[in-house]
């Protein structure tokens, strides 16, 4: 037997077991809040600055339960409802009007593709002026940010119809109407499921920097109302709370339409 | 004979065609005609929406009165700064959370998730902490960028052909060997895109908080026009920051075609 048989292997190094990933999460938020309550307590900072974690936590639950706060929570939710439904609205048309003609979307798509990754808030003066102050600016806001994405992911997904569906409605004589209706929205699911939840992520962004630029009611108004009156703890509890909003309902949407892999 | 003196048939009920690019450009003409034949009648007030003439007229005084290019240059040098900034900090994240295999289990759908949250509105925040200055335009679009950067980066070196290590490792590369020589030059196309995306976020956040906080380049002169009510050049300030966009995304987007293999 060659002596090289007998001799025991070197025992494999174990590969070092990944610390639990839970653990170093919670490490890490841990770290984070101590880094906060630090900056709050050492005076560093000025205090209105970096109020600590409690104060902010106070504030929130203070805010949660008034009046006050749903009233403004509902109008931005109202407008953010009303700005989805235009903006989708009109994107979806605009979508199909593109995707469906070739010769319309080689003339104007471009212009479209030009103005998407436009900073869209540039135009809110012009909205200011032409809507007032009011929810109109804000609503108009945020269609004119949900609009792109939705014409967009819509033109590019009527493109990808199957041919031989559309073949098969043009075989059944059927009216473009019931084109639309029987062939091109049920083969669009996922684009216009695409186009929806960027949509509403940016409309919920378009119409809250409109109310922190200008308003008088919602959820940016009451921002700007504490940060005028260096309300910092409650400024920041709303910004946890518009945070959330706009975390949350991407989720909801993403959720809804099952595009967790498809992002 | 007598083919050749025939005159050549007449296609019949076919119109000429327009190709797609010019009727793009003919529409728009006509629009804008529209637009200066409404205001022209009394139909639409001038002073909420001025004529397509006043707006063009308008141009000269942006660059001469109101230093645009000076107010472009400064946003530019924002952008590049928010960019360069968040290139510098995403690639290195990127590469951590490749290579540490816990780092990128547990930060990396942080990240993801990041990149998805709206950002921007958290400048009040930005503003409390670093004051109304430039400091808060760079550090607010530095947030917006990063996150691409970081993802991309990870993305583009997870997805190294095992081949080429493999190959790497047969020719008894070491690891710092082997990432400079076969991991980095492979995910450069992948990076690319998201520093591309990166940049472009970044001159969005530049203009957008610019514009919110009423300090700095673009931004705020548009916010500066509006509220001095000069709406001609407003709206060719606007005008001016589409421009720009779609010349910064071209440029990038030309940018990264030339990275990426053929």
């Amino acid at each position: 037997m060659a002596k090289a048989d007998v001799i025991a292997a070197p025992a494999a190094r174990a590969p070092r077991k990944p610390p639990r990933i839970a653990l170093i999460r919670i490490a890490t938020l841990l770290a984070l809040w101590a880094a906060w309550e630090g900056a709050a307590a050492s005076g560093l900072l000025y205090s209105g600055v970096v109020p600590s974690s409690f104060k902010i936590i106070a504030a929130f639950l203070h805010e949660i339960t008034s009046g006050d706060f749903y009233w403004n929570l509902e109008f931005t939710l109202f407008e953010v409802a009303l700005s989805l439904a235009l903006g989708c609205g009109l994107g979806l048309a605009a979508g199909l009007a593109l995707g469906a003609s070739r010769f319309a979307g080689d003339a104007y798509e471009r212009y479209l593709q030009y103005m998407a990754p436009t900073p869209k808030i540039v135009f809110l003066p012009v909205l200011l002026v032409l809507f007032g102050i009011g929810a109109g600016s804000k609503i108009a806001m945020g269609s004119l940010s949900c609009f792109f994405p939705m014409a967009l992911s819509v033109a590019a997904g009527v493109r990808l119809v199957d041919p031989v569906l559309l073949r098969v409605g043009r075989s059944f004589n059927l009216s473009r109407a019931q084109m639309v209706r029987m062939i091109y929205l049920p083969a669009l699911v996922p684009p216009i499921a695409t186009g929806l939840r960027i949509g509403l992520g940016v409309a919920l962004i378009g119409c809250l920097l409109a109310e922190l630029k200008m308003s008088n009611r919602g959820l940016g108004f009451m921002i700007m109302q504490y940060y005028a009156q260096f309300k910092t703890p409650q400024m920041y509890a709303i910004l946890i709370v518009m945070f959330l909003i706009a975390v949350l309902a991407n989720g909801f949407v993403a959720r809804v339409f099952r595009l967790r892999g498809t992002r | 004979m007598a083919s050749v003196s025939e005159p050549a048939p007449v296609r019949r009920g076919r119109r000429p065609r327009l190709s797609p690019a010019l009727a793009g450009v003919v529409t728009i003409a006509v629009l804008l005609v529209i637009w200066q034949a409404c205001v022209d009648a009394g139909w639409w007030n001038k002073l909420i929406a001025p004529a397509p003439s006043a707006i063009f007229a308008g141009l000269a005084p942006l660059f001469s009165d109101e230093g645009l290019a000076v107010r472009f240059f400064q946003t530019l040098g924002e952008t590049a700064a928010a960019a360069l900034l968040a290139i510098a900090a995403g690639v290195p994240v990127g590469l951590w959370l490749h290579r540490s295999r816990w780092a990128g289990r547990a930060y990396f759908n942080w990240v993801a998730s990041i990149a998805a949250a709206p950002v921007v509105l958290l400048y009040p925040l930005f503003l409390v902490i670093f004051g109304r200055n430039a400091s808060t335009i760079v550090a607010m679009s530095f947030c917006t960028g990063i996150t691409s950067i970081i993802l991309k980066t990870k993305e583009g070196l997870d997805g190294t052909r095992p081949v080429l290590i493999d190959v790497g490792r047969s020719f008894g590369l070491t690891r710092a060997q082997l990432f400079w020589k076969i991991m980095l030059p492979a995910a450069v196309p992948t990076i690319a895109t998201g520093v591309r995306l990166g940049v472009i976020y970044c001159l969005i956040s530049v203009v957008g908080v610019e514009f919110l906080i009423n300090f700095g380049g673009l931004g705020e002169l548009i916010d500066d026009l509006a509220d001095r009510w000069e709406i001609p050049m407003m709206f060719g300030a606007i005008l001016f920051v589409m421009l720009t966009s779609v010349g910064f995304f071209w440029v990038t987007e030309q940018a990264e075609r030339w990275l990426r293999p053929m």
